[in-house]
């Protein structure tokens, strides 16, 4: 009971804080923590396969971007979508290019499939960049946003920042808690016994494919959700949020914050979006600020090298070295 | 003693060729309920791949396995395992990071999968914490079940590697090596061990302690160079003139 309060406290308060966010300020915070919050159900969508399965991708953008593309297609021309049609639509072209690509890419292992993963988002990449349907580079906008429409009223504005905002913490609330459930259900078991030892799995009686298809599918689904967010969000999208910078930065966010734990990818997602954003501050770094990626870059080898368990980890790692000063100690 | 009753596994002339070598060359053999069956040979006999071709591991050139009057030979390995075909592996292969329990219930879970139901914590799952618990209590490590199974020492692990294939309540067990790596107290502890799972099982133990070997065996097949040469009571056996020589002739070399 203690030990589940304990470990239900820090989340608890986190989102208690992030409830209150919006009394505190408007403007270019809100909407970067919105962002920031859309990022974090994204990097939870990759850490299923990443950190549950033990299945690295490096092609999970394609399933962030197709979700926007479609939210963006699909919406009428010159009218708003209704959010209960084109959310689930939106997610369902994603979960079906997952869908495909998995029952492919999950022939492979390892190296391979992270280069099959690459792939297959680097075809979806040049789809919407060298195709008229996507409006190439440029990309396209979305005239109208979605409306959240329930019995001829309208319950929310997604135009509104602040209601945007509500929106997108109910749905990293709900991403987070149906995965938390998910991980400890027979369903996640298997997937963790996958990825400690898929030889053993088999052995056991599991067929492990179908697992790895079934994860690979819902995690391109919920990185959908995160695509039509984004696309709601910003009411634009382009080729770029498909493109390999995209998956590798989602991956960076796992690494940053630590793989194998929930947290941990949302707390990669913070960290990694408040790095960019502290890097490219000007008046810290002056000119230098338009080389931001390469400060990242260096920070997150800096986090890598001396965080093997990413921030997550961090408080694990100081106890053990604590434990081995008090051994040393007691030896002397 | 149980010739009267099938056996639960008939392996019928299975061959596994790589490339131009062939590994394990037609190989007959039936595993009886209640028996231990030990396969001996040298290093490279064939005898590992034997259990992996039995097992489903890797597939067969030729020949046919039967497991409980069925042919498995087209079954994958997982589909075998269903039928009641358990192995254990000469690498142990267990979950490190889970506790010991949790190794046996996840393992017993292949029995009652569920996959859809994703809001049921694993946990409250009593089909497979009741079989863990047997498996457990079976295997003599019901009192560690709570350590972690990386932090066991090296027979605990091969006594949980065990524990996990009965958890699966398999009727057939293909023991590679076992005793790979132990002490003699661990040896001595899972001799008893393997004597105490005969009954309800077909055991295959695949073994190079010879002394072991004849000791708890009720039969026992030597290998060289894929093929069998040898097969019957261990007395039988080591009268053979052909397994002396193979054995003896090594030792010249």
């Amino acid at each position: 009971m203690i030990a589940a309060a304990r470990r239900l406290s820090l989340p608890l308060i986190v989102v208690g804080l992030l409830l209150l966010f919006p009394l505190a300020t408007t403007g270019f915070y809100l909407e970067f923590t919105s962002k920031v919050m859309i990022l974090a159900i994204f990097a939870l969508s990759l850490e299923l396969l990443v950190g549950a399965t033990g299945l690295v991708s490096l092609g999970h953008a394609a399933f962030f971007g197709i979700a926007a593309y479609a939210t963006v297609l699909l919406s009428p021309k010159y009218g708003a979508a209704g959010v209960f049609w084109i959310l689930p639509a939106a997610v369902a072209c994603s979960a079906l290019y997952a869908f495909c690509v998995g029952v492919l890419a999950l022939r492979t292992k390892g190296v391979y499939f992270i280069m099959v993963t690459l792939a297959f988002a680097q075809m979806a990449y040049y789809v919407f960049h060298d195709t008229p349907l996507g409006g190439g580079t440029d990309g396209i906008y979305l005239n109208l946003k979605p409306e959240v429409m329930l019995f001829g009223a309208r319950i929310v504005d997604l135009g509104k920042p602040v209601a945007f905002y509500y929106v997108v913490l109910a749905c990293l609330v709900l991403v987070f808690l149906f995965l938390a459930v998910l991980l400890d259900s027979r369903f996640g078991r298997v997937l963790a016994g996958i990825k400690s030892n898929e030889q053993r799995m088999r052995a056991a009686g599991f067929a492990t494919f179908p697992y790895k298809w079934a994860a690979f599918t819902l995690a391109g689904a919920l990185a959908g959700l995160a695509g039509f967010l984004v696309a709601v969000k910003d009411g634009f999208v382009n080729p770029e949020m498909l493109s390999w910078h995209e998956s590798g930065a989602v991956l960076l966010m796992l690494i940053l914050g630590g793989m194998g734990r929930l947290s941990g990818a949302v707390l990669g997602a913070f960290a990694f979006a408040l790095l960019q954003l502290f890097f490219q501050w000007d008046v810290a770094f002056g000119s230098f600020a338009k080389h931001w990626p390469l400060m990242l870059g260096g920070t997150i080898i800096l986090c890598v090298a001396f965080m093997p368990n990413g921030l997550i980890g961090l408080p694990g790692q100081w106890r053990a070295w604590r434990a081995r000063k008090a051994a040393e100690a007691a030896r002397v | 003693m149980s010739d009267a009753a099938a056996p639960l596994l008939r392996a019928r002339s299975v061959t596994r060729r790589f490339g131009g070598l062939t590994a394990v060359s037609d190989v007959s053999l039936d595993l009886a309920e209640g028996e231990i069956h030990a396969v001996i040979g040298t290093n490279g006999a064939g005898k590992s791949t034997l259990i992996n071709v039995l097992s489903g591991e890797i597939g067969i050139t030729s020949g046919t396995v039967e497991l409980l009057g069925n042919d498995i030979t087209k079954r994958s390995q997982p589909a075998r395992a269903h039928a009641g075909l358990g192995r254990s592996y000469q690498r142990t292969t267990i979950f490190p990071r889970f506790t010991v329990f949790e190794n046996c219930r996840l393992t017993a879970q292949a029995t009652r999968q569920r996959p859809w139901n994703w809001w049921t914590a694993a946990s409250s799952c009593k089909t497979s914490t009741a079989l863990a618990r047997e498996a457990l209590d079976r295997t003599g490590l019901a009192a560690i079940a709570d350590r972690t199974a990386g932090l066991l020492s090296h027979g605990e692990k091969r006594q949980l590697e065990i524990a996990m294939c009965v958890a699966t309540r398999p009727r057939v067990l293909l023991l590679d090596e076992p005793l790979a790596g132990m002490g003699a107290e661990e040896t001595e502890r899972m001799l008893g061990l393997l004597s105490g799972l005969k009954a309800g099982h077909a055991i295959l133990l695949v073994e190079h302690d010879m002394d072991a070997v004849f000791r708890v065996s009720d039969r026992i097949t030597v290998m060289v160079n894929g093929a069998v040469i040898a097969s019957g009571v261990p007395a039988a056996v080591r009268a053979d003139s052909e397994v002396q020589l193979a054995y003896l002739g090594e030792v010249n070399a």
